[in-house]
C-alpha cells in the first residue's frame, strides 16, 4: 500500500507542523466541510498536534448527519410495506428516526438490505419483478452520480419497480449559509476533495471572491489535511484569498463533466432542509418531474411526514464551528452513537461522533 | 416494560426504551453485547467464574484446574475460503480453551439444522469439523442434533462447548496484565472477517484472501512451556477485534494500554479492503491470532517462539500497558498524533463515501 503510506509518514507530518508553528501569529478559523476529513483529523490526532491558535471547525458535510429526520421516517414508512425491499448503504441502517432505525424495521421483520451500490439495487429489482425495490439515495455531489446512473439504468431496463428516496444536499450552498450568517467565525476552508473530484472546483472561485477567503481543495489522508491546513493558513497570514488544490491528484478545475451531466439529467437543483441546520435555499437535488416515476416519496405518498428533532440537541452551532461536541451538555451522557439525540453523534463522520469514538471529553 | 416487569419480583435492567427487541448489534461483539451480557445475563446468573468474562472459566476440580468453554457458530456463508462453519466452530471452541492456558481434551458438538439443508453440505461440514478436531487431537465426545421448520434456521447453526487442562505453573487472567507488560498479537490481523465479507452477498470483491481459521491450542502451549507464569494474558480477538480484546483487559486489570498503529501486521489486501469500506481492522474479527500480554522480560522469547511457527511468522509487539488512562486503550497514530480506541458501538457498517 505505498500509495497510501506515502500520506501517512510522520517526518512529513512534522515538517508540516513546524512550518505551521512558524508562520501562526494569531488565531484563525478554519473549516474542514467534510466529515471524511473530520474523522481523519481526530482519528489521526492531528487537532492536538497543530498549534492552539490554528482552530479546526467541523463542518456539515457528513451526509448521514444532515439527513433530515423526516426522511428517515419516510424510510421507515417505506420499508415497513410487505412489498418493498427497502436497500441502502450500511451506514444509513442505524441512524435513529423519531421512533426507530431501520436496522430495528429489521428486527421487526422488515426486508432491508444493505448495497454497496445503487446499481446492485437495480439488479435487486431486476431479479424481483413483484417486488419494490427503493434506495436509500442520500449524499452530497459524491454519490450523486451512481445514484442519478442508478435511474437511468432502471428506465432503460424498463423496470416499473424501482425508485430512490433521494435526499441530495450540495457543498456550496452550504458553505454561503455558514459564511452569509452574523455569528460566522470561519475564515477559511478546507474544501472535500471526493466532492470536487466529481464537480470540480470552478464552484468556489465566486465564493472566494465575494467573501473573501482562502479555499483550499484537500485530500483525506493525514498528510493531505496536515497540508491544505499548512496551505490556508499561509494563505490567512499573508492575507490571500482564493482557491488552491492541494489535492491535485485526483481533483481538476472542471472535475468529472460527465459525472456532472448525469447528475443535471435526473436531479434538479431544488430548496433543502439539512438536519441540524435547517432549511438552505436552492442546496439539494430533486428528481426531475420526467423521472417522478422513480422518485419513491411520489411514488409511496409519504411526503407529508413530518418530524420534530430534539431541542436539547445544539447540531446547529456545532455544525457551523460555534461550539465543539464537547460544549454541549449532553455529550456522551444523554447523547451517544448508541442513543444519538441528534445529526452529529449519528454516523462516525459526525463531528461529535468523532470525538466520542476518539475520547475527545474536553 | 410489560412483559418483562413482576418476573419473580425482577425488572428487566436493560433499557428498553430504545431496543425493545434484539437487534444484531447485541451479538456483535461491542459495547451492545457487553452491556447484554453484564445487565441481563450475569444479573440473572452471574458467579465468581462467570463474572470474570474470560473466553472460558477456569474451574478448581480435584487435583488440578480445568478450563471450560462455549461457543456457537451463526456464520454466513456456510462455506468461505480459507474454511467453513465447520472447522470455524471446532477452532473457535478450541481456541477459547487455549486463552485460558488449557491444553484441549475433548470437546462437545450441537448442531441445529434447518430443515432442507443440502445432505452434501452437511457432509463436507461434518468432514471439515472431523479434520479439525483430529488435527488438533482433540475428540468430539458428545453431541447433540436438532431440526428446525424451514425458515427458522440460517441452513446451520453449530454450538461447541469443550473442557482442557490448566498445566501447572500456567497462570492466566485478564487481571493479571500490569504496567510494564507487553502487549503481543500473533500475526496479521483482521484477516477472518475481510475474507468472510468478500464473500458475502453483495459484495464480492475480487481477492486472494483466506480466513485465518486454525486451532492455536498447539502454538499457545509452546508459548506457555516457553515463558510460563511469565504470561499474564491471553485473549483470541475474534468478534470485536482486537480493540474490543484490549478494551475487555484494559477494564478487567485496571490498566491502560498504548498501541502504536505503525506496530500493527496487516496484510495489503486487507488493509485495502478496510481503506475501501471504512472499516477500522482493529474492530475486524480474526479466527486464527491471538494477543499475549507478557512480562517484559520474556516478550523476545515469546517473539522467537511464535515466529517460528508458521501460524505466529508475523507475530509483533503493538504496544504495553501502562499506568495512565486505567482501563482505556490508546493509540499512537502514524503520523504521531494520539487518539482513544474505544468498544465498538454495534456492528461496524459500510460507509457512504
Amino acid at each position: 500500500m505505498k500509495y497510501v503510506d506515502e500520506y501517512r509518514d510522520e517526518a512529513q507530518a512534522r515538517r508540516y507542523l513546524d512550518a505551521l508553528r512558524g508562520m501562526t501569529t494569531r488565531p484563525w478559523y478554519i473549516m474542514e466541510i467534510c466529515g471524511g476529513q473530520t474523522h481523519t483529523v481526530v482519528k489521526a490526532g492531528i487537532d492536538r498536534m497543530i498549534p492552539e491558535d490554528v482552530r479546526l471547525v467541523h463542518g456539515p458535510g457528513c451526509p448521514v448527519c444532515v439527513t433530515p429526520l423526516e426522511l428517515i421516517d419516510k424510510a421507515l414508512e417505506i420499508a415497513r410495506r410487505p412489498e418493498v425491499i427497502f436497500t441502502s448503504f450500511g451506514d444509513m441502517i442505524r441512524v435513529p428516526g423519531s421512533g426507530a432505525d431501520l436496522l430495528s424495521v429489521k428486527a421487526e421483520g422488515a426486508d432491508v438490505r444493505i448495497v454497496y451500490s445503487p446499481l446492485d439495487a437495480v439488479k435487486i429489482a431486476a431479479a424481483n419483478p413483484t417486488r419494490q425495490v427503493v434506495f436509500f439515495a442520500v449524499g452530497f455531489e459524491t454519490t450523486a452520480p451512481a445514484n442519478a446512473m442508478s435511474v437511468v439504468r432502471a428506465r432503460d431496463l424498463g423496470l416499473g419497480n424501482y425508485s430512490i428516496l433521494s435526499s441530495h444536499v450540495l457543498v456550496p450552498p452550504a458553505m454561503e449559509a455558514i459564511l452569509g450568517a452574523p455569528d460566522n467565525l470561519v475564515q477559511g476552508f478546507l474544501a472535500a476533495g471526493h466532492v470536487c473530484a466529481v464537480m470540480g472546483y470552478w464552484e468556489y472561485v465566486p465564493i472566494a471572491e465575494k467573501y473573501r477567503i482562502p479555499v483550499v481543495v484537500t485530500g483525506f489522508e493525514p498528510l493531505d489535511l496536515l497540508q491544505g491546513i499548512t496551505m490556508t493558513v499561509a494563505a490567512l497570514e499573508q492575507g490571500r484569498y482564493g482557491v488552491e488544490n492541494q489535492y491535485s491528484r485526483a481533483v481538476t478545475y472542471e472535475g468529472n463533466t460527465r459525472a456532472q451531466a448525469l447528475i443535471q439529467q435526473v436531479f434538479e437543483v431544488a430548496d433543502r432542509k439539512w438536519r441540524g441546520i435547517g432549511e438552505i435555499p436552492m442546496s439539494g437535488l430533486d428528481v426531475r418531474e420526467e423521472f417522478a416515476a422513480f422518485d419513491a416519496e411520489r411514488r409511496f405518498e409519504v411526503e407529508a411526514i413530518t418530524a420534530e428533532e430534539s431541542p436539547e440537541c445544539i447540531a446547529g452551532e456545532i455544525l457551523r464551528g460555534l461550539k465543539k461536541p464537547h460544549d454541549c451538555p449532553a455529550f456522551g451522557t444523554r447523547c451517544t452513537p448508541d442513543r444519538p439525540l441528534g445529526a452529529p453523534m449519528v454516523s462516525a463522520e459526525g463531528a461529535c461522533a468523532a470525538y466520542y469514538q476518539y475520547g475527545r471529553t474536553a | 416494560m410489560t412483559g418483562l416487569a413482576g418476573f419473580m419480583g425482577a425488572t428487566c435492567p436493560i433499557p428498553l426504551d430504545r431496543y425493545p427487541t434484539v437487534q444484531l448489534a447485541h451479538g456483535g461483539g461491542g459495547r451492545f453485547s457487553a452491556q447484554l451480557v453484564r445487565d441481563m445475563f450475569l444479573a440473572a446468573f452471574g458467579n465468581p467464574a462467570l463474572d470474570i468474562l474470560h473466553d472460558g472459566a477456569i474451574l478448581d476440580v480435584p487435583g488440578g484446574r480445568l478450563a471450560f468453554s462455549t461457543d456457537s457458530f451463526v456464520v454466513k456463508p456456510l462455506f468461505f475460503p480459507g474454511g467453513d462453519i465447520g472447522s470455524l466452530a471446532a477452532h473457535g471452541t478450541l481456541n477459547d480453551i487455549a486463552m485460558c492456558g488449557a491444553k484441549p481434551f475433548a470437546l462437545s458438538v450441537g448442531f441445529i439444522l434447518e430443515e432442507g439443508l443440502p445432505m452434501d453440505d452437511l457432509w463436507r461440514i461434518a468432514q471439515s469439523l472431523g479434520a479439525a478436531t483430529r488435527a488438533a487431537g482433540v475428540p468430539v465426545v458428545t453431541g447433540d442434533t436438532k431440526v428446525v421448520d424451514h425458515g427458522s434456521g440460517d441452513g446451520i447453526f453449530i454450538n461447541t462447548s469443550g473442557i482442557g487442562v490448566i498445566p501447572a505453573g500456567v497462570e492466566i487472567a485478564p487481571t493479571r496484565a500490569r504496567p510494564g507488560d507487553i502487549v503481543i498479537v500473533s500475526g496479521e490481523i483482521a484477516v477472518h472477517g475481510i475474507a468472510i465479507m468478500s464473500v458475502r452477498e453483495g459484495l464480492e470483491f475480487e481477492t486472494a484472501l483466506e480466513s485465518d481459521s486454525a486451532d492455536l491450542s498447539g502454538l499457545v502451549g509452546r508459548v506457555l512451556a516457553a515463558a510460563g507464569t511469565d504470561v499474564h494474558v491471553l485473549r483470541d480477538p475474534t468478534r470485536g477485534g482486537v480493540a474490543s480484546a484490549l478494551n475487555e483487559i484494559a477494564k478487567s486489570a485496571g490498566v491502560g494500554v498504548l498501541i502504536q498503529e505503525r506496530a500493527i501486521p496487516l496484510g495489503d489486501e486487507v488493509r485495502g479492503a478496510c481503506e475501501i469500506l471504512g472499516f477500522d481492522p482493529l474492530y475486524v474479527a480474526n479466527e486464527g491470532k491471538f494477543i499475549a500480554i507478557v512480562a517484559p522480560e520474556a516478550a523476545g522469547e515469546v517473539l522467537r517462539v511464535l515466529r517460528a511457527d508458521p501460524l505466529g511468522q508475523r507475530a509483533a509487539v503493538i504496544g504495553e500497558v501502562v499506568t495512565e488512562h486505567p482501563g482505556r486503550v490508546f493509540l499512537r497514530s502514524n503520523v504521531g498524533g494520539m487518539r482513544v480506541v474505544d468498544m465498538l458501538s454495534g456492528e461496524q457498517l459500510p460507509r457512504i463515501c
